[in-house]
């Protein structure tokens, strides 16, 4: 990118970063530099394909920090006293290996709220000031809230260890909808797998694994046996009724202005009710929007917006420009109370926030 | 103007490859003495032969200092990031095979598909406190064929050499590596998975769309295309 862009691009970030602060935020830094191995822990290999590796010869494998959440979070928790509003403004880098014409290295300038105290409330504050920001140049915002799947999730009157595999891979549609015909009795299970079990109830799991060859390798043969067993288990589980399938099919497909998402969900509701407290919160948020003078109910809602993201989005969740045009978007956002939890080990706090690409602004501005 | 052709430098690939043109009419050979990398083309006009690992095929492809090459089609979409939009597969050559697989202990009677190694992922995870490990030199093909299929809580480890091994040595707890009859695999107890392999691979002719193509470049690629007997592309 050539100077005159990239001083255009810089400016424009001081003054976003301005804004911010201004709406009472501290201003924050964060090293260029990034332990790999957090990063990998939370977003597994896939990362690699997205964020640029290095290597320090003390420190071990190291990333060009790909954005900011992460640091400021771990800075919150170490140092940080709630409630907090924390700014930043600076770049970030992204391998693009497949859309090579997107920028690899641009300015991001972010908001997070760190409040636990109502969380519908500072849902809106963030998105009221991204709109507020982002108003001059009339784009169309997404809202979306992954809340709802996982409630509907939780909701399923089938087994915890169902639930937690196709919690584990909400963000991963193609293996969720795997998952979901498979515990549902929609698609048979792999014959591999009634052989197995076929086998095990005939000569006993152990057996059946000395008898395929030596145990090498950190993966025991009570682990082996362990699982057997829990295929065995779920194997004697009826499959999860059909209307709540339908429920999450219609989660899945929902999509229309906040109120009519709203509506839809309390129809679904009255057949789930473990929806109600998702539901809640969703109108909850309505009205803190409309609070803060956002047209709420005609925002765009997607109960699927945000699924296919990097995995830390898990309840509001929004973005500005970008469907459609090919180009990014200008700006994004949402809750991420479940980073936080895997960050802090066990200690959660609630968080929103989100990012504006600066250069994305002007040009949109054009 | 000639276009350059680049090819295997050693071995059976080289000789294949070789036996593969000359059976239509054109014939390499090797110049000068046994080490020098030098060779000579009769029967095509306006082609230069550039002898190179298979390895280094890819890169000089995708950058255009080569106008055609021959390497093995794991080599192509191992090493060149958006392959198809750098170079194109002009034809498979018939000989090469070998299969990009992804094995796991034998004695996992639990793991036969990727579901499978998925759930035992997440199970190996949680009691021993890091991800399951895939020893590879196949980063992007393995990462990429894993995330389209959903797999997660898995993470790769460099094995340049010896990756069967692995397992036993408890660097890795699977493996993903070409295998052309899988007797490697069974010596080390180790078994493929039943989804079908990551990638099938051969020996395949490929055209750089990034080399200079000017002047009477494309005639001379024309010209060879119809002595191999090929569209002319």
């Amino acid at each position: 990118m050539v100077s005159a862009a990239r001083l255009a691009e810089r400016a424009e970030a001081e003054r976003l970063l301005a804004v911010f602060t201004a709406a009472g935020a501290v201003q924050v830094e964060a090293d260029l530099l990034q332990p790999a191995g957090t990063l990998l822990d939370l977003y597994g290999e896939d990362i690699r394909a997205r964020a640029y590796t290095t290597r320090d010869p003390v420190r071990g494998e190291m990333m060009l920090r790909p954005d900011f959440t992460v640091p400021v979070v771990q800075m919150h928790m170490a140092e940080g006293a709630e409630p907090a509003r924390y700014a930043y403004a600076g770049p970030v880098f992204r391998m693009q290996e497949e859309e090579s014409d997107r920028a690899c290295e641009y300015m991001q300038v972010g908001y997070e709220v760190f409040d636990g105290a109502d969380p519908a409330a500072a849902d809106a504050e963030v998105f009221a000031l991204f709109a507020e920001t982002l108003a001059p140049l009339g784009l169309t915002a997404s809202t979306g809230d992954i809340g709802v799947l996982t409630a509907a999730v939780a909701g399923l009157s089938t087994t915890a260890r169902r639930k937690a595999a196709l919690m584990r891979h909400i963000w991963r549609p193609r293996r969720f909808r795997a998952l979901l015909d498979r515990f549902g009795g929609r698609s048979a299970p792999p014959a591999t797998r009634t052989a197995l079990l076929a086998a095990a109830e005939e000569v006993g799991a152990e057996a059946l694994i000395a008898a395929a060859g030596p145990v090498i390798g950190l993966r025991g043969s009570e682990e082996i046996a362990a699982r057997i067993e829990a295929l065995r288990a779920d194997a004697a589980e009826p499959p999860v009724p059909e209307a709540e399938r339908d429920v999450i099919e219609r989660i899945l497909a929902l999509r229309g202005t906040m109120d009519e998402a709203l509506r839809a969900l309390e129809t679904l509701a009255a057949g789930m009710p473990a929806l109600t407290p998702a539901l809640d919160r969703l109108a909850a948020r309505r009205d803190a929007l409309a609070a803060r003078g956002v047209a709420a109910g005609a925002l765009g809602f997607e109960a699927s917006y945000g699924r296919t993201a990097l995995e830390y989005y898990d309840g509001f969740v929004f973005g500005f420009g970008g469907n459609g045009t090919g180009r990014a978007p200008v700006a994004t956002g949402g809750r991420y109370d479940a980073l936080t939890r895997v960050l802090g080990q066990g200690r959660e706090i609630q968080a929103v926030g989100g990012v504006i690409r600066p250069a994305e602004v002007l040009e949109a501005g054009r | 103007m000639t276009i350059k052709l680049g090819l295997p430098s050693k071995g059976r690939l080289m000789e294949q490859t070789f036996d593969w043109f000359a059976a239509r009419g054109v014939q390499m050979r090797r110049t000068g003495s046994e080490r020098e990398y030098a060779g000579a083309v009769e029967g095509a006009a306006g082609v230069s032969l550039v002898l190179l690992s298979a390895g280094e095929i890819p890169r000089e492809l995708a950058t255009g200092r080569i106008h055609l090459g021959v390497t093995g089609t794991d080599l192509v979409r191992e090493k060149i990031a958006g392959w198809a939009a750098r170079v194109e597969e002009i034809t498979p050559l018939g000989f090469g095979f070998a299969d990009l697989v992804l094995a796991v202990p034998a004695a996992w009677v639990d793991v036969d598909t990727l579901d499978d190694l998925d759930a035992a992922a997440a199970a190996f995870r949680a009691r021993h406190g890091h991800r399951l490990r895939i020893a590879t030199k196949y980063h992007r093909l393995v990462r990429d064929y894993l995330r389209a299929h959903g797999v997660a809580d898995y993470q790769l480890v460099d094995s340049q050499g010896a990756t069967e091994g692995t397992v036993a040595n408890e660097t890795a707890e699977a493996i993903a590596d070409i295998t052309s009859s899988g007797e490697t695999l069974r010596a080390n107890h180790l078994k493929v998975l039943g989804d079908g392999p990551v990638l099938r691979s051969q020996a395949t002719l490929f055209r750089a769309r990034d080399a200079d193509w000017s002047g009477t470049k494309a005639r001379n690629f024309r010209a060879l295309m119809k002595t191999l007997g090929l569209p002319p592309g």
